[in-house]
């Protein structure tokens, strides 16, 4: 078989591709069901009504897309210029850590929040320097280095809650202390538990859509990302570029931890990101890399796995359906969006 | 200082590093028969995973060991089919469905997991390999000791001089480098572009399946979640840093382990009472980015490493 491009592709074609994968996803989710003996149609309808069915559902679907739509921008911008971050889980990490450095009585007044968001971007940022700077100078892979990080940066998080950042009334939970009131993000509507995190989360995707769209900067990731030889041609300075995406990527997945520690829980514990540096990968692919659909894709797939815990204590089919539908999902995705742009011929 | 000879001399610290090495030795060699032929494979991870626990749950299920071993490699030949279609005839990013395959194995392996042991706290243990007792050489002082191994053990080294071997000594080995510095030019021979590299990517994912099954079948006698903890991800760099050439990707995987063996016994020491356990569980990582840095001037690529073939184009 060999692939040719499709020239101008039919509006069938670049809808119903994409649709063909959310409900190939669908039949996967029901096949899962059957395998765990529940019944295929309610196994979704939980999932569904799990996700958006009531108020209290549909704040928690937000809640969880929060620190996703951070995470998916941080993977959408440095994936466009083909800057290979899978070390979002670290660099929210990276975030978390200043936040509660910073919120736990070291400063005071209404500045702390916007001094620790800044400090935490920062160091998300120069997390991910060291990592491009390998790639643009000794030509290091910096999918491996992102991804051993994210070990390292786990490891990093157990030592200070064991030693320095331990909580020492916390009964001996490795956990920090908590962040005094005036570091904690304050909800949106008072009594609804939703933080302003989330409002944040929105207007950061609106802000890497500017950049993206309406800046030199912008212009350079895409020419970057397409083609690093035709850009170094053009008298582009493509490391620069390179190391300016990685600083905006960082930042951004540092913000997820942030609006985690300052807006939900309220304290650093080694469970606080359940592996949002890695789902972030699948939300910033499923939106195509366009920084608002990533807003779309955060609540979709946050709506899958905040839908699977309800239907899992209700219908009893593992809750781990969740991350094995988003995986499906992208490699779905990834596939109906090439035959969008080629179609299959023998030969 | 001392303490560290008596380690290094002991026989029981390298029956140790042979034995970390194996799993290593195992899934290295599997993805650097995917990269020699222009694939990186990033579905190791999850693949490690699904073979830890396909061997293990098969062997739990009255299969026997080397049943157990069919299974997870059968299991992993699976998912790479599953990369390999997606990233060789339609030439998909290997980075993204590299992830998306180690996603989905890894979860794969969880959801099986709680479907057949719904209401386990600690999972049920099977009989593992036991170490071979070999005439003679189990008699000799020292080294009967450090070689006091699994059969799996010696499988994992037969792998890597069988993937040399092949490389090297047989037209097929030649195509499959070939493939990777040079797809057009094997393609003008008649051969299979897409056969091949999809051969080597399935053959390779079934290697890495044993080598995750080794956790459970040899290493240790039960599966865990996160048991596999970035080994996957180390393989990769030991691809790098052994110039994606078996016998320096062999020795790589065997130093790696002696600093694994080492940082476990120096916990034990003085050492170990100053500097926090994290450090040492941290040193596999570190010196796996280490070696990258240390091998990225001198590593030869493989030309074709990443670049999709299309039949027709150029």
């Amino acid at each position: 078989m060999r692939l040719e491009p499709v020239a101008n592709p039919s509006t069938a074609r670049r809808l119903g591709l994409p649709a063909l994968a959310i409900a190939a996803t669908m039949v996967v989710a029901m096949g899962l069901a059957l395998l765990a003996g529940a019944s295929p149609l309610a196994t979704l309808g939980q999932i569904a009504v799990g996700a958006l069915g009531s108020k209290l559902a549909i704040l928690e679907t937000l809640n969880r897309a929060t620190p996703l739509i951070f995470t998916g921008l941080a993977v959408a911008v440095a994936f466009r210029a083909k800057l290979w971050n899978i070390g979002a889980e670290a660099q929210l990490y990276a975030g978390a850590i200043v936040t509660v450095l910073l919120g736990t009585g070291a400063l005071g007044g209404p500045l702390v929040l916007p001094v620790s968001a800044l400090v935490a971007m920062l160091a998300g940022a120069a997390l991910l320097l060291g990592p491009v700077l390998l790639k643009t100078r000794l030509g290091v892979d910096e999918v491996v280095t992102t991804l051993l990080l994210n070990f390292i940066m786990l490891l990093f998080v157990s030592y200070l809650l064991e030693g320095p950042m331990k909580d020492p009334m916390g009964m001996g939970w490795p956990k920090s202390q908590a962040l005094i009131p005036e570091a904690r993000l304050p909800r949106i509507v008072d009594g609804l538990r939703l933080h302003w995190g989330f409002a944040l989360a929105i207007l950061a995707a609106i802000g890497v859509w500017v950049i993206q769209t309406r800046t030199a900067l912008g212009f350079e990731i895409r020419a970057v990302g397409q083609s690093p030889e035709a850009a170094r041609f053009a008298g582009m300075p493509v490391n620069a570029v390179l190391v300016k995406t990685a600083l905006l990527s960082g930042g951004l997945a540092a913000l997820a931890g942030w609006s985690e520690v300052a807006g939900l829980k309220g304290l650093l514990s080694q469970d606080l990101s359940p592996g949002f540096g890695y789902t972030g990968i699948i939300v910033a692919m499923l939106a195509l890399l366009h920084p608002l659909g990533v807003v779309v894709t955060a609540v979709f797939v946050a709506g899958i796995f905040v839908g699977s815990d309800a239907m899992s204590r209700a219908a009893g089919v593992p809750t781990y359906i969740a991350d094995m539908l988003t995986a499906v999902a992208l490699l779905c995705m990834v596939l109906a969006i090439l035959l969008t742009k080629v179609r299959v011929v023998r030969g | 200082m001392s303490e560290i000879v008596d380690i290094l001399i002991s026989a029981s610290f390298w029956a140790a590093v042979i034995r970390i090495a194996s799993p290593l030795i195992l899934a290295t060699m599997g993805e650097l028969i995917c990269e020699r032929a222009g694939v990186l494979n990033l579905g190791i991870e999850g693949i490690m995973v699904i073979g830890a626990f396909t061997g293990w749950m098969a062997v739990w299920q009255g299969l026997p060991l080397w049943g157990g071993v069919a299974v997870a490699m059968g299991a992993g030949m699976l998912f790479g089919l599953l990369q390999s279609t997606l990233t060789v005839p339609f030439g998909l990013s290997q980075h993204v469905v590299g992830l998306g395959v180690t996603l989905l194995a890894s979860s794969t392996a969880s959801f099986a997991y709680r479907l057949m042991l719904p209401e386990v706290t600690s999972p049920p243990k099977i009989e593992p390999f036991r170490p071979l007792d070999i005439p003679l050489l189990s008699a000799l002082p020292w080294a009967g000791e450090a070689l006091s191994q699994t059969a799996l053990t010696w499988a994992a080294f037969a792998v890597a001089g069988a993937v040399a071997w092949t490389l090297y000594r047989t037209p097929l080995g030649l195509a499959l480098r070939a493939v990777g510095e040079n797809p057009a030019a094997v393609e003008a021979q008649g051969l299979s572009v897409t056969g091949l590299r999809m051969g080597a990517v399935i053959v390779g994912s079934g290697l890495m399946a044993v080598g995750g099954a080794f956790l459970t079948l040899s290493a240790f006698s039960s599966f865990f979640f996160g048991m596999v903890n970035g080994r996957g991800w180390i393989c990769v760099a030991l691809v790098v840093f052994g110039g994606w050439k078996p016998g320096k990707a062999l020795l790589g995987a065997i130093l790696f382990a002696a600093f694994d063996a080492l940082q476990i016994r120096l916990q034990q020491t003085e050492l170990g009472a100053v500097l926090p356990y994290q450090l040492f569980l941290a040193l596999p990582f570190i010196l796996s980015i280490l070696a990258l840095i240390l091998m990225s001037r001198r590593a030869e690529v493989p030309a074709a490493l990443m670049v999709p073939y299309n039949k027709g184009e150029r």
